[in-house]
């Protein structure tokens, strides 16, 4: 079997794979959304937590919740990595240095799992489990719990009450991301992952070296690691290294789990508000998206021959594990940076400027297509209520969005929620092009260098946590700056989110005619991904052009 | 039958179902000229500030000219000029429209002389002998006053008339010449200041405080001094300057990039980059196209009490329109005889014109319009009816007629309602056939009103009384009507007919001009109740209405439409006045509104798009010279890096100026499907906005790259 064919029957499986999946799952997250009846088991966390599950909350205080259990979740993964030593199954780590462990406490709570470390060389296998890996399930289901609530916004009228945090929250993790994860990491194991609790070995190589081997429970944290789009891997090399991702197969079933959740919320989003089709155009939207740029990358990559290894692999092979080859690295580098995982196969930073400029663009687009669970969702919906704004005028009414208008605060909320990641992004590259100090961190100059910074902040705001590799970001200043960019990238625009949520909620809604801006057909799709691409396009452009763009056209 | 509603002057035709363009008059180019002065003194910073898209512009061209001055250059000044160009078209829009409503001000004013007023004291009651006045100025006079007017005096304020009926002359306001009644009691009782009263004596009580007045209100209306933001523009504004903070940043990091990439730029570029990314085109024409979508109500002669009811009225769910007027003409017309057997159709036809000669009531004029055009019969002179006698309509006797009372023709005819006529024809002697029952029950079940014709005639000395026939009086529905209907269905606009008629009348008058729901014998309650069932389910209500029972439903329905014949209970209950008084306007306003969104919505739409082209154009001439590379960018060609940037801001510029038309027209409308309606706007003025500016700039270029130093 030629790699051509290879590439394409992954990427038709992938497809089918996530179609098969897309009803169950979505009508399953609907169900888990919606429920009254709550399990035995959350009624006893409930108790021991001391929340009152059924006490449905305004927008303001589901902000609250958000807000105070990322707080706790910041501290208390910030004191367990610098306390490390003192806990058992440390493996003989040390104390993680306070700005990384800032750094890489915003980073899991935040759902971004940016590294600045190596992680087999710096945390210990309780901090693995009990605190990265919880961080894994939590901060996605907190991502799925203020897509939720969105949703509720949308379905309601004329109420302040948006759902309960706590109960959508605890619902997530046990009803949906356990039990998907808990079977995965099965069959991840059986497909080769590794799961001890072993700790370093040190073995004698073949040729008579030593080499120290850190063992750990891989399996369990890989299958949240792409379910839950965190992406922060085990070790330094993620879903490259041999123990995490062994072979095509396992290849494969991340990438299908990095995106599974992303592209069912929109059926669980059709199924909730009542006319699945308005599911089908946003799933539409996102796909129309994802499968573009999986066409851009692979041709890039395809086509653009570096090495003599290029020559004989057919393509850019330099990054690049030879046991994945061009077509499953650039479809997972596609899929990963799409979504808001991050988890990566391959060196980005070695990609073709076309190809690595690809992905830069595709986290610009603000993790949208899936994009991270919840995120990804509500991330489109609000560039959903922009485009309904503009074309609703546009057929002479007040614009409205599933029979909710669109008025000066929705639109503003809207605004500054599509203001706030590019903000982000811009200034932090800015200050940190403008600081000699910190330009010393890049590894190239020149232009390929200018994209190794423009990387770091737009994964960072943009909660991916992928990295371009390339640019030494340990340091003081890059922990702090990076892990304020995702901490005000990820918040702030929750904090819009609901605020959205709040002020749809209130409204009655209006019903629909034939005048009625018609947002379930492909004029729709259409009209949506025209509008990302050219918003995402007309702000990043300048950066862009001094980046790849410069790189790439000689 | 003639009932007593209030006859709208026909003047234009407002149904002429095929001119959907609802023009706003041409934009003068002397326009441009005479609002230039009401322009730069617009670019005070207090004023500008309300735009925060233009202010920027301002500041920017604040910076560049600072920058000009410490560095000259022939690009820089260039740069600097059109920044400053660009500031003042986008004020040239809005002084352009608000120059419209003033001189409509100006005319209203001239109405507005000092008026002396015929107060009458205070212990005057209506009917009270000895009535003592005072002369007060027009501005003296307070609510609850009582003023005297005579033939050729002008009302000196707003009122109603408690005493008297007189023809009023209001040309002043809605520019009809026609003159009106104005009556003391009933929905025709409110008079207008300013206008002159042309026969007669009237006492008016005034029902406005100085200064308040309709004429007041309207010239602060059409001068936009009342002008306030409206929901929708505030929610575009919001998103115009989150797109303006965006653009602003991107620029302002770009500096830092510019110089690691070691193409350092000058503060005329930037500031250039940012005011060609900035939406300028919809941001300089935002409140040109508010104030020119009030002003197309002002031409149509509807005034709309705030913007916010303009915008609403796009939004309408639900249309009540009543019956009279707007889906029937004005009244009942004769449209058959039907003669009992033994009556020649010539004979009954005769008889229905004779008895309606003098009968001025539209009925009654329609029946000797049928007369003659169906059966020839021409109208009869004076000398042939001399001693004729003609009796009007009462409402006891509810028939009119004639009694001819000559020699060779001593007859006496009625006509009028079938129970009434039946038994004048008994009293007479007569025994009316047993005919007429039925043909008057098949009439009344068709929707229609029939009216039955007797005779009394007396020839030597016999005196024979029957029957004739009936007239079939029927409701004549509009033409053209049943079509628009159905573009208001195909815009997702529900129409529900109002009538004080029965169910089954209503029902086959409904039918026939095709509206989707109808309430029959509707009483002031009953719409009020319909407006808010219809509320409840999130919908917006437009309706009409002039009397002072409609006054509750008119303050409850999301857009009120008072006629300027009705009470004035009525037009401060609404939220816009119809000055023709003509119920079909309610369509005109509905398109007007969708008219004012769509125009909003496609600038908008035009402004962005317009970005990719100026990119196109500035970065490469920002940075090629650093990363030849991106000299592939320059797909336009242009000549030089200053020529091409320069451009770029002179187009932005230009297009402003070649769009306020377009923004004082408002965009083509067409009623249609939304989906329909936004795919015509998407490929006009999306893609449109996307390819222009390559064209536009390109060709700028072509002609600036022989200006001296600007290589």
């Amino acid at each position: 079997m030629n790699d051509t064919l290879a590439g394409w029957l992954q990427i038709i499986a992938l497809v089918g794979a996530l179609a098969l999946t897309f009803r169950p799952l979505g009508d399953h997250m609907a169900h888990v959304l919606t429920s009254p009846r709550h399990w035995r088991v959350e009624r006893l966390i409930y108790r021991v937590a001391g929340v009152h599950a059924d006490a449905d909350q305004q927008w303001s205080a589901y902000l609250r919740g958000v807000l105070a259990f990322a707080a706790v979740s910041v501290l208390f993964l910030y004191a367990f990595q610098r306390l490390q030593n003192h806990l058992l199954l440390s493996i003989g780590m040390k104390p993680v240095a306070p700005d990384l462990a800032f750094n890489t406490a915003a980073s899991f709570v935040t759902n971004t799992n940016w590294q600045n470390y190596s992680g087999e060389s710096t945390m210990g296998h309780l901090v693995q489990m009990a605190g990265l890996a919880v961080q894994n399930f939590v901060s996605a289901a907190v991502g799925i719990a203020v897509v939720a609530a969105l949703i509720r916004g949308f379905t309601r009228k004329k109420t302040d009450r948006v759902g309960n945090f706590w109960a959508d929250l605890t619902r997530i993790v046990l009803r949906v991301l356990l039990p998907i994860s808990f079977v995965m990491a099965i069959v991840l194991v059986a497909s080769g992952v590794i799961e001890n609790f072993h700790g370093i070995q040190s073995i004698t190589t073949i040729a008579g070296d030593h080499q120290s081997i850190t063992g750990g429970p891989v399996a369990s944290q890989e299958a949240i690691k792409e379910l839950g789009t965190n992406g922060g891997g085990f070790y330094n090399a993620n879903s490259a290294h041999p123990f995490e991702n062994p072979n095509p197969f396992t290849n494969w079933l991340e990438i299908y789990l990095l995106l599974v959740i992303g592209f069912s919320l929109p059926r669980t989003f059709g199924t909730m508000v009542g006319d699945r089709r308005q599911g089908y155009a946003i799933v539409a939207v996102m796909a129309l998206i994802w499968a573009s740029s999986v066409a851009i990358v692979t041709a890039n990559e395809l086509h653009s021959v570096s090495s003599s290894v290029g020559h004989t692999a057919g393509g850019m092979m330099e990054g690049k594990e030879q046991r994945f080859g061009i077509w499953a690295s650039a479809l997972f580098a596609v899929s990963t940076t799409l979504t808001s995982c991050g988890a990566v196969n391959s060196f980005h930073d070695s990609y073709t400027p076309g190809g690595g400029g690809m992905t830069i663009f595709n986290m610009m687009l603000g993790e949208i297509a899936p994009g991270g669970t919840g995120s990804g969702l509500y991330g489109i919906l609000i560039l959903a209520v922009v485009a309904v704004f503009v074309a609703g005028l546009m057929v002479g009414r007040t614009p409205e969005y599933l029979g909710k208008k669109l008025g000066a605060r929705e639109m503003k909320f809207a605004s500054l929620y599509i203001l706030t990641t590019p903000a982000i992004v811009l200034v932090g590259s800015g200050i940190a092009m403008a600081l000699p100090g910190e330009r010393a961190a890049m590894l190239n100059s020149g232009a390929h260098g200018f994209s190794e910074v423009l990387y770091a902040f737009t994964s960072a705001a943009n909660n991916n946590g992928s990295a371009f590799a390339g640019l030494s970001a340990d340091t003081v200043w890059y922990n702090t700056a990076l892990g304020l960019a995702m901490i005000f990238g990820r918040f702030l625009p929750m904090v819009f989110v609901l605020a959205l949520a709040g002020s749809l909620a209130r409204q009655q809604p209006v019903p629909v005619t034939a005048g009625t801006l018609p947002t379930h057909r492909p004029q729709f799709v259409g009209l949506l991904a025209a509008v990302i691409l050219i918003v995402v396009g007309l702000t990043y452009f300048p950066a862009l052009a001094l980046g790849p763009l410069a790189e790439g056209l000689h | 039958m003639p009932t007593a509603t209030a006859q709208p002057p026909v003047s234009k035709d407002p149904l002429a179902p095929n001119v959907h363009r609802v023009s706003g008059g041409l934009l003068d180019a002397r326009q441009l000229v005479t609002s230039f002065p009401d322009a730069l003194r617009k670019l005070d910073p207090r004023t500008m500030v309300r735009n925060p898209v233009m202010f920027v512009v301002e500041v920017g061209a604040v910076l560049t000219t600072l920058s000009a001055i410490k560095d000259p250059s022939v690009f820089a000044w260039v740069i600097t000029a059109w920044l400053w160009l660009t500031a003042v078209f986008a004020n040239l829009s809005e002084a352009v429209a608000e120059g419209r409503g003033k001189a409509q001000a100006e005319t209203l004013r001239r109405t507005k002389t000092d008026t002396m007023a015929r107060r009458l004291t205070d212990g005057w009651r209506p009917g009270a002998p000895g009535v003592v006045e005072e002369e007060v100025p027009a501005a003296g006079l307070r609510l609850g006053d009582h003023v005297v007017v005579e033939a050729g005096q002008i009302i000196p304020g707003d009122g109603d008339v408690v005493e008297g009926v007189a023809s009023v002359d209001e040309s002043a306001i809605t520019g009809e010449s026609a003159p009106v009644i104005r009556e003391s009691g009933g929905d025709r009782s409110a008079v207008t200041g300013g206008t002159k009263v042309l026969s007669d004596r009237i006492v008016v009580r005034i029902t406005s405080k100085p200064g308040e007045t309709f004429i007041d209100r309207m010239i602060a209306l059409v001068e936009g001094a009342a002008r306030q933001k409206t929901p929708n523009e505030i929610a575009l504004n919001i998103l115009l300057a989150s797109l303006t903070i965006i653009f602003m940043v991107a620029v302002v990091t770009l500096q830092p990039f510019a110089i690691f990439a070691g193409a350092e730029q000058s503060i005329v570029i930037l500031v250039a980059l940012v005011v060609a990314l900035i939406p300028t085109t919809i941001g300089a024409l935002l409140s040109a196209i508010g104030i020119a979508g009030m002003d197309r109500l002002v031409q149509r002669n509807v005034l709309a009490m705030s913007g916010r009811a303009v915008e609403a009225a796009g939004d309408v769910n639900t249309l009540l329109l009543d019956k009279t007027g707007t889906i029937t003409l004005g009244n009942r017309q004769a449209a058959e005889f039907l003669p009992v057997s033994g009556v020649e159709i010539e004979e009954l036809a005769d008889a229905a014109q004779l008895s309606s000669l003098a009968d001025e009531t539209p009925e009654g004029r329609s029946v000797v319009v049928l007369a003659k055009e169906r059966y020839a019969l021409r109208g009869r002179t004076e000398g042939e009816l001399a001693r004729a006698e003609f009796v009007p309509f009462t409402a006891q006797t509810r028939m009119s007629g004639v009694d001819l009372n000559s020699t060779e023709d001593n007859r006496s005819l009625r006509k009028g309602a079938a129970t009434a006529v039946m038994s004048w024809v008994r009293e007479h002697g007569g025994h009316p056939t047993e005919e007429v029952g039925p043909i008057v029950d098949g009439i009344s079940a068709s929707g229609g009103t029939p009216l039955v014709v007797g005779e009394v005639a007396w020839s030597e000395g016999a005196r024979t009384a029957r029957i004739l026939g009936v007239i079939h009086l029927k409701d004549v529905v509009k033409q053209g009507i049943r079509e628009r209907f159905d573009e208001l269905r195909r815009m997702g606009i529900k129409t529900v007919m109002i009538t004080g008629d029965n169910p089954l009348t209503a029902r086959a008058i409904a039918q026939e001009a095709g509206v989707d729901d109808f309430l029959a014998e509707a009483t002031p309650e009953d719409k009020m109740a319909l407006i808010k069932r219809e509320q409840s389910g999130g919908k917006l209500v437009a309706m009409t209405g002039d009397g002072t029972n409609d006054a509750p439903a008119l303050a409850q329905a999301d857009v009120g439409v008072a006629m300027n014949t009705g009470t004035s209970a009525a037009k401060e209950a609404g939220n816009m006045v119809d000055l023709d008084s003509n119920p079909t306007k309610l369509i005109e306003i509905v398109e007007i509104g969708k008219q004012l969104l769509i125009t909003r919505g496609a600038l908008t739409t035009f402004s962005i798009a317009n970005d990719v082209a100026k990119y196109f154009a500035i970065i490469p001439a920002m940075f090629a010279s650093v990363y030849p590379g991106l000299h592939r960018l320059n797909i336009m060609g242009l000549h030089s890096p200053t020529s091409a940037i320069s451009s770029a801001i002179i187009f932005n510029a230009l297009i402003i100026i070649a769009l306020i038309p377009l923004a004082l027209r408002g965009v083509r409308y067409r009623p249609s499907s939304a989906a329909a309606l936004l795919n015509r706007n998407i490929v006009l003025y999306g893609f449109g906005g996307l390819v222009l500016p390559f064209v536009g700039i390109k060709l700028i270029d072509l002609l600036i790259q022989f200006i001296p130093g600007l290589h």
